[in-house]
């Protein structure tokens, strides 16, 4: 019985590994410009030693196109496995990774840097407007966690943190809302983009920075796996059977935070990744959360890669915000799963 | 041999528990009755450690607990509590098998495979193995989960430490049929030299059949403490939960209550 489960995963995770690379295959190949298989091995040759210098079209392959593919299955695994970590952490399976404010924050840094940036003089170069947005995650991070703080005893309740990351997204989703009412045109329209997901400003140096986070953070996640699978069955329990339940609540919240608010930060706000791909992975896998986090970050990968796709082939050759596309299959796949019966929460 | 000397627990200002010095052997089935808001819980919760006392101390084999590592802890103590719920799909085995945590690394051995599998057949759920836990009964879940306590305590042979087994009302959910047969196989645990048990009842005339000592609290004090038939007399009864007893004689402990 439990052999058939383990190896049920293990081939699972085996599949997801090789749809991510088919993936991967594709959406380095098609877009605005195509590129065939003999173009992507010329491209990537030029990069070797004593080539010639690459030309225009292996150029746009080498700097755009390609940073593009794997900064999108770096942040689809983000996404993913911080949705696992968090659903784990919650107890609950309908947790999203930016519910305890982090991408909503890191959104209201980035409109501010938006509307505030030209009066300060400051460019939007290749790291003020990230850094902006992780400045934001973390500031609203730390101000859910200062207001669900008990008075007496100092530890955050879970259901505290749900509640007050709720209220805190909302003030934050109010005030961009604000802010790109009173901005002008270049900048509504930046906060508009940017606030439903786009990654059209994919390059080396964001998938530098998105790799050391999600590969840290995924390390240290797979870490905590077995002390997680112990708290689904209640914090007290959990304790019972030696687990550190704050520290292991600050350990997992650290981690989502840095994971979700880089990945957030070079991409703008992508939705119902984080929901709905721990989500399926439960459904074929079960609950063990090593082949949940695991699992989530490949399947995350692989869906984001596919949407990304999506929103750069439907209105070729202008391309669509990809929260737009992620938001409008993710939300009848998540309200299909519910009605399953066989899905009791 | 669990010791407390002068515990106090105070919540917001009210002690839930004040100055409660006792003892408990091990070999025997220790239960605590009182009536409700008596302090019953916090005190199951404060000897296993789960909250800590303001003032006094909790000992294990004559050590500070509250210096004991996590990890130390989860080896030699384990709590059954009222009810356990999980909102994901877990199957009964995998829920077993979260007792031998403490004991193994990243992934269970086969010693843990072994455990997890004769606990499961002990207490009649080996059928459950790759059940959702979700979907079973709540007396079913409650055997999941004793088994689960049991396999966290359990180990070969004979160590020098004591165990120690907490249950907090782990009869709420049972039907009279498995009430008395889970008793019965805390009471056979209980009979182990090694192993110190402590748990709480509600029910009087179960408490009476089946413990060796009781205690008796009422509002975070013990009000009596001793065999069930010294504790449990008609004027402590009247005035600790303002009820009018009467003694029948019958049963394996030798009376049984009616109340009015």
């Amino acid at each position: 019985m439990t052999k058939q489960l383990a190896s049920r995963r293990a081939v699972l995770l085996l599949a997801l590994t090789f749809a991510a690379l088919v993936v991967l295959a594709a959406s380095v190949r098609y877009g605005a410009v195509e590129f065939s298989a003999t173009d992507i091995g010329r491209a990537l040759s030029s990069l070797l030693p004593g080539r010639p210098e690459p030309t225009l079209d292996q150029r746009i392959f080498l700097e755009l196109r390609l940073p593009r593919a794997v900064l999108c299955l770096l942040v689809g695994a983000s996404l993913g496995a911080g949705g696992a970590l968090m659903q784990a952490l919650f107890r609950n399976p309908i947790v999203e990774p930016g519910l305890v404010g982090t991408s909503s924050g890191a959104a209201f840094g980035s409109a501010l840097f938006f509307v505030l940036g030209p009066a300060l003089r400051l460019e939007p170069g290749l790291w003020t407007l990230p850094v902006a947005a992780c400045l934001g995650g973390v500031a609203s991070t730390c101000l859910v966690f200062l207001l669900a703080r008990s008075r007496e005893d100092g530890r955050a309740p879970i259901v505290m943190l749900l509640l007050t990351g709720l209220a805190v997204n909302a003030l934050f989703m109010s005030a961009i809302g604000f802010l790109s009412y009173v901005a002008r045109d270049p900048q509504a329209r930046s906060i508009t983009f940017w606030s439903l997901g786009t990654l059209s400003g994919a390059n080396w140096r964001a998938v530098e920075a998105v790799a050391v986070s999600t590969i840290g953070g995924t390390l240290v996640a797979l870490r905590c796996a077995k002390q997680l699978d112990a708290l689904m069955i209640g914090e007290e329990e959990a304790t019972y059977l030696g687990v550190n339940v704050n520290r292991l609540k600050w350990v997992v919240l650290s981690v989502n935070v840095v994971v979700v608010a880089v990945a957030t930060a070079f991409t703008g706000v992508i939705s119902f990744v984080g929901l709905v791909v721990p989500h399926i992975l439960r459904m074929t896998g079960g609950a063990d959360n090593r082949f949940l986090i695991l699992g989530s970050a490949l399947a995350g990968a692989t869906l984001l890669s596919l949407a990304d796709l999506v929103a750069r082939l439907a209105l070729r050759p202008a391309e669509l915000p990809i929260g737009i596309v992620t938001s409008a299959v993710g939300v009848p796949v998540f309200l299909l799963l519910l009605r399953r019966r066989r899905y009791v929460f | 041999m669990l010791e407390a000397s002068d515990i106090t627990f105070r919540v917001g200002g009210r002690a839930l528990i004040s100055d409660v010095s006792i003892k408990f052997a091990p070999g025997r089935l220790h239960l605590v009755v009182g009536p409700n808001g008596a302090g019953k819980s916090t005190l199951v919760k404060l000897l296993a450690r789960l909250l800590r006392p303001q003032s006094g101390r909790v000992e294990y084999d004559g050590a500070d607990v509250s210096r004991a590592s996590e990890a130390d802890l989860a080896r030699r103590r384990a709590v059954l509590s009222q009810a356990v719920e999980i909102a994901f799909p877990l199957t009964a085995r995998e829920v077993v098998m979260m007792g031998r945590h403490p004991h193994f690394g990243s992934r269970p051995g086969p010693a843990d495979e072994t455990v997890a599998d004769e606990m499961m057949e002990h207490f009649d759920v080996a059928q459950f193995a790759g059940r959702d836990y979700r979907t079973l009964s709540g007396g079913e879940r409650q055997r999941v989960n004793f088994a689960r306590v049991m396999a966290q305590l359990w180990r070969a042979g004979r160590g020098p430490a004591c165990r120690y087994l907490f249950l907090d009302e782990p009869l709420t959910f049972l039907d009279i049929r498995h009430q008395i047969a889970f008793m019965k196989k805390v009471r056979a645990f209980a009979d182990e030299s090694d192993v110190v048990t402590v748990g709480v009842l509600h029910d009087l005339n179960l408490a009476a059949r089946f413990a060796d000592r009781l205690v008796l609290l009422d509002r975070g004090r013990v009000a009596a403490e001793g065999t069930p038939a010294e504790v449990l007399t008609a004027a402590r009864i009247r005035e600790v939960f303002g009820v009018e007893p009467t003694f029948l004689p019958a049963g394996p402990s030798g009376f049984h209550l009616v109340f009015d």
